[in-house]
């Protein structure tokens, strides 16, 4: 029993830590679906947290916020694609770009507006998007297993958790059920192919850049208006190039990036549940082990475990008509 | 003969205004990652050098770090340009500090939270572990579940200090209590990850923690919000962070950064100024627990008395609190 609710804990600790992960390895998909290759999530992350943080506060409304986030994202998304697509420049070097304005221009703007060395306020609760109950989550709480399940992992996260999760659903379906998806996985592959058969590659590869903006600015969100209240520095701490870690481990396909962020979620989770544990034999297990185990397991999974894993065949490389 | 006496009467007249005008001084401060308006450790530090730029109208400059190549940098600048004294914040700073304090040996230097041993350095240490354990005695006597958290900032042995006296305070009022140990990291980023914090206070929470304490400077806005958000109560540190969520933190072990960089520009216009090292503890008012109306509903006449006489106790050495930093263990 006790083993149990530790498991469910960190379990529901996992969700929470797994959410941003998952929405900018979604946001990525869709881009390097396409073609066009994103090391900008981070950036785009980092911009709409800082976004969210500062119109959440100076309306006093969450979904203003997430709007505002969304907006910047979108934007910066969009000088990705003019970049990448328009001018045919060089799609790493535009992504690298993106992550050092963000970093920059949040830290300089925050400390502008809000003198308070590059955070934004503090939000009030009203400002933010809170912990949502499930229905009968407190009376089915004493039910064992399936209960204590429902109450604690399912019930409980915030709006945002649970459109994340549905995103993996959507993003499925929109892939390998509807004949923008089909275009879309044909216009990574092969783009000469979807233009042969009279559909612009550009506009396509633009709407891909377009949805990868919104959920980074999802996944923003949920970093400084849902996670926590207000933004601070450098706060997505790395998360946009996790997620494109993961986003290869899962092959570029919706279910498995949820594995995969899950995964990652999870081993984050865990290092800090097993962190002081004393082990039999062994002792206490030092703290930087238990931080580096996630990346341990990482590189160990991704050398042995998964396979080949192959990109989309026109990633990175800008369509040029033939003339 | 006349010239002499001019000189004479000059030499008197200086003589009669020094003491009461204070010698003009050309203050500076470097900051430690976190930067000065952290809430916390960084922000103690400032508003000691702004108080004393309210009380005698002395400008100072400041520069807040952006990465840790930049500590030579500043000192070096700020030494150039004949800034004295310079007071810089945190341990981290010590390696820069023992390069660029030799350099101007006519500038006055002051390192907080860190033991730099040369001629024109002031050292100021704090007895955390001694606050720590008068914050660790209220968390148990606050905390219905008998488990009480500690988040802490980047692991090292200060740190460690901090969870040591924490621990001996919580166990001294209550030997069944069970606490629960986080560090959030091993790198300076760990000072600055409020949402890692914030997991970290959770998972405590999640297990039966009704109080957590944080030493973490702008990591521990995290673990306050998770308190709060989970009607928990958090313990602030540094400065007194009481206020950040009122009602809702139970007390703030207060770290006077900002009486020591006050000092340190008081010594040195009144031409006081001594190197060595400054131990601040309970007895020198360098720490203490913060009692302000935000917690007055929260710290019942019971807990009062208790940490009042633990004060006392720990003043009069009846109660000796473990320092981790000198032998590099925790015996709690």
């Amino acid at each position: 029993m006790e083993f149990l609710e530790t498991f469910t804990l960190i379990l529901d600790s996992a969700v929470r830590l797994s959410v941003p992960l998952l929405l900018a390895c979604l946001a990525g998909l869709y881009s390097e679906r396409s073609g066009v290759f994103d090391i900008g999530l981070e950036g785009k992350m980092l911009g709409a947290a800082f976004a969210a943080g500062a119109v959440a506060y100076i309306t006093s409304s969450a979904w203003l916020g997430l709007f505002a986030a969304i907006a910047v994202s979108v934007a910066l998304a969009l000088v990705h694609g003019y970049a990448s697509i328009t001018q045919r420049g060089n799609q790493i070097v535009s992504g690298v770009a993106i992550n050092f304005v963000a970093a920059g221009l949040t830290a300089l703007l925050g400390q502008a507006w809000f003198s308070m060395g590059g955070k934004t306020p503090q939000l009030p609760n009203s400002a933010r998007f809170n912990p949502i109950e499930l229905p009968f989550a407190e009376s089915l709480r004493d039910v064992p297993i399936l209960g204590q399940l429902y109450s604690e992992l399912l019930s409980g996260h915030s709006l945002l958790v649970y459109a994340a999760v549905a995103a993996v659903a959507l993003t499925w379906w929109i892939l390998y059920r509807t004949r923008f998806g089909l275009r879309l996985r044909a216009v990574g592959e092969n783009p000469g192919a979807v233009d042969t058969a009279g559909i612009s590659v550009i506009a396509l590869r633009y709407q891909a850049v377009i949805i990868t903006g919104i959920l980074c600015g999802i996944a923003g969100s949920y970093l400084s208006i849902a996670q926590s209240a207000g933004f601070s520095k450098d706060m997505t701490a790395g998360k946009g190039f996790i997620a494109l870690a993961a986003l290869i481990f899962a092959k570029w396909k919706p279910i498995n990036a949820l594995g995969a962020c899950f995964l990652f979620g999870f081993l984050d989770a865990v290092a800090i549940r097993a962190q002081g544990a004393v082990l039999p034999v062994i002792g206490e297990v030092p703290v930087q082990f238990m931080q580096a185990l996630p990346y341990i397991l990482t590189v160990v999974l991704l050398a042995g475990f998964i396979g080949k894993a192959i990109p989309p065949k026109a990633g990175g490389v800008a369509y040029t008509k033939e003339r | 003969m006349l010239r002499q006496f001019f000189g004479a009467a000059a030499l008197a007249t200086m003589m009669v205004a020094v003491p009461s005008l204070a010698a003009e001084i050309k203050p500076a401060v470097v900051y430690d990652l976190g930067g000065k308006n952290d809430q916390s450790f960084n922000q103690s530090a400032y508003s000691g050098a702004e108080k004393y730029k309210q009380d005698n109208g002395t400008a100072y400059k400041d520069f807040e770090l952006q990465n840790d190549t930049q500590r030579e940098q500043a000192m070096r600048r700020f030494a150039k340009k004949g800034h004295n004294p310079i007071v810089v914040i945190g341990f981290s700073q010590a390696e820069a500090l023992k390069k660029v304090a030799p350099e101007f040996p006519d500038t006055k230097f002051v390192i907080i939270d860190m033991v730099v041993d040369l001629p024109n350095v002031r050292s100021v240490v704090f007895k955390e572990h001694e606050g720590s354990y008068l914050v660790g005695l209220l968390a148990a006597k606050a905390a219905k579940s008998e488990k009480v958290g500690f988040v802490g900032g980047m692991d090292i042995p200060l740190i460690r200090a901090f969870a040591c006296g924490y621990k001996q305070g919580a166990k001294a009022a209550n030997a069944n209590v069970e606490i629960f140990e986080n560090m959030t990291g091993t790198t300076g980023a760990a000072w600055n990850d409020p949402v890692k914090g914030g997991e970290l206070a959770k998972s405590q929470i999640d297990r039966g923690a009704d109080v957590v304490y944080h030493a973490a400077g702008g990591t521990g806005a995290g673990v306050l919000q998770a308190a709060a958000d989970a009607g928990k109560l958090g313990i602030g540190v540094d400065s007194n962070q009481n206020g950040i969520h009122s009602g809702k933190i139970l007390t703030s072990m207060v770290k006077r950064v900002d009486v020591a960089v006050y000092k340190a520009f008081k010594d040195l216009s009144e031409d006081k100024w001594s190197s060595g090292i400054n131990v601040l503890g309970l007895a020198e008012d360098g720490v203490a627990w913060a009692d302000d109306e935000h917690n007055k509903a929260l710290i019942s006449d019971d807990m009062r008395t208790a940490v009042e006489q633990a004060t006392k106790d720990i003043i009069a050495g009846k109660i000796m609190v473990h320092d981790y930093r000198a032998d590099n263990t925790c015996p709690y």
